[in-house]
């Protein structure tokens, strides 16, 4: 039964991916974090809801060993974060730059908390206005109230 | 005090209006994951591979001008390559375009034996192995269809296979302006 073992471990070895693509490693150590910044902020786009540091997709992985050639090559942050805008567009950055487009999408939350406390701000004031100006019950429900009340305790029991 | 009812009522009915507008788009076969391209409107991305076939040659990106090109970005282990095969092949047969193939990320054996298998629909197919120019190319998902006109810039970008939908709603009327604009 040895040459079974054998078998199937040289299926193993021959079902080796094809396309293993040799991973590009960073030549200095130091540029590691950098790295890391840039691969947390781009978007993998096939997986769209992972950045490219998180998504094992392949193209995830092409896209890490560009931007690892790019920083050994000694491109900074700012013209590897232009290669893939020019690309994929502001899409692939998590933190899209302000512009006509995005400003919708940065200012949104602010106008909308702005919103709440504008409609806080006014009820606030409503009850603060009702409450030093309490509301006279004129003579004729004071009297129906008044009926209610003894009403109610005479069929108790 | 009126205003007061109408500020929460109009606020809704933007709402409303722009959920609508959306889940109709939906709806008209909007497909809201597709990101718009930056590249449209830009010429193509420079690049030199080698040739499919004949194997030995290569072919640059200079040679996507003159004519109108549509370049159809695939791959043998691409499922929905199979659907839009069929389309391709009509296209190859009825219209006056040159259908380029980036044949992306693929083996040349297996590429090879699907051209042979299904049919070449291909003026040339050029050699992606890497993947590297569909990278410049701003490619994420195959199948992904460009049209490039007659100046070599990119007009069209469709992410996914073409249907008998869009080919007839977005990919024939635009081949159709970009011939009349070239004889005018």
């Amino acid at each position: 039964m040895r040459w079974t073992r054998w078998l199937l471990i040289a299926a193993l070895v021959l079902s080796w991916p094809v396309h293993a693509v040799k991973d590009i490693e960073l030549n200095k150590v130091e540029d590691e974090a950098r790295f890391q910044d840039l691969a947390n902020e781009l978007r993998c786009m096939v997986c769209q809801n992972q950045s490219i540091a998180d998504s094992n997709a392949d193209l995830a992985r092409d896209f890490r060993n560009q931007v690892k050639e790019k920083i050994n090559a000694g491109q900074t942050n700012e013209e590897i974060r232009e290669f893939m805008i020019a690309r994929y567009g502001d899409y692939i950055l998590y933190r899209p730059p302000f512009n006509m487009a995005t400003a919708l999408l940065w200012l949104g939350p602010f106008v909308l908390v702005l919103f709440g406390f504008i409609i806080v701000f006014r009820m606030a004031r409503r009850k603060r206005v009702s409450d030093e100006n309490p509301r006279e019950v004129d003579t004729v429900q004071q009297a129906r109230l008044k009926q209610l009340l003894e009403d109610e305790q005479e069929s108790r029991p | 005090m009126k205003a007061r009812y109408l500020i929460p009522a109009g606020i809704f009915l933007a709402m409303v209006a722009v959920f609508g507008l959306v889940l109709y788009q939906i709806n008209q076969g909007r497909d809201i994951k597709e990101v718009p391209s930056p590249l449209i409107g830009k010429p193509v991305p420079a690049f030199e591979l080698p040739l499919l076939l004949p194997e030995g040659q290569r072919f640059s990106s200079t040679q996507l001008q003159g004519r109108i090109s549509v370049v159809n970005v695939w791959a043998s282990w691409c499922v929905s390559c199979r659907y839009e095969h069929d389309l391709l092949m009509q296209m190859s047969r009825n219209l006056d375009v040159s259908i380029i193939g980036i044949n992306y990320k693929d083996e040349r054996v297996d590429a090879l034996k699907w051209l042979r298998d299904r049919g070449d629909p291909y003026e040339s197919t050029v050699f992606d192995h890497d993947g590297r120019v569909a990278i410049d190319w701003g490619v994420y998902g195959v199948p992904e269809t460009f049209i490039v006109d007659q100046r070599g810039i990119i007009r069209y970008k469709l992410t996914g296979p073409i249907t008998a939908e869009k080919l007839k709603d977005q990919i024939l009327p635009l081949i159709e302006q970009l011939n009349q604009g070239s004889k005018a």
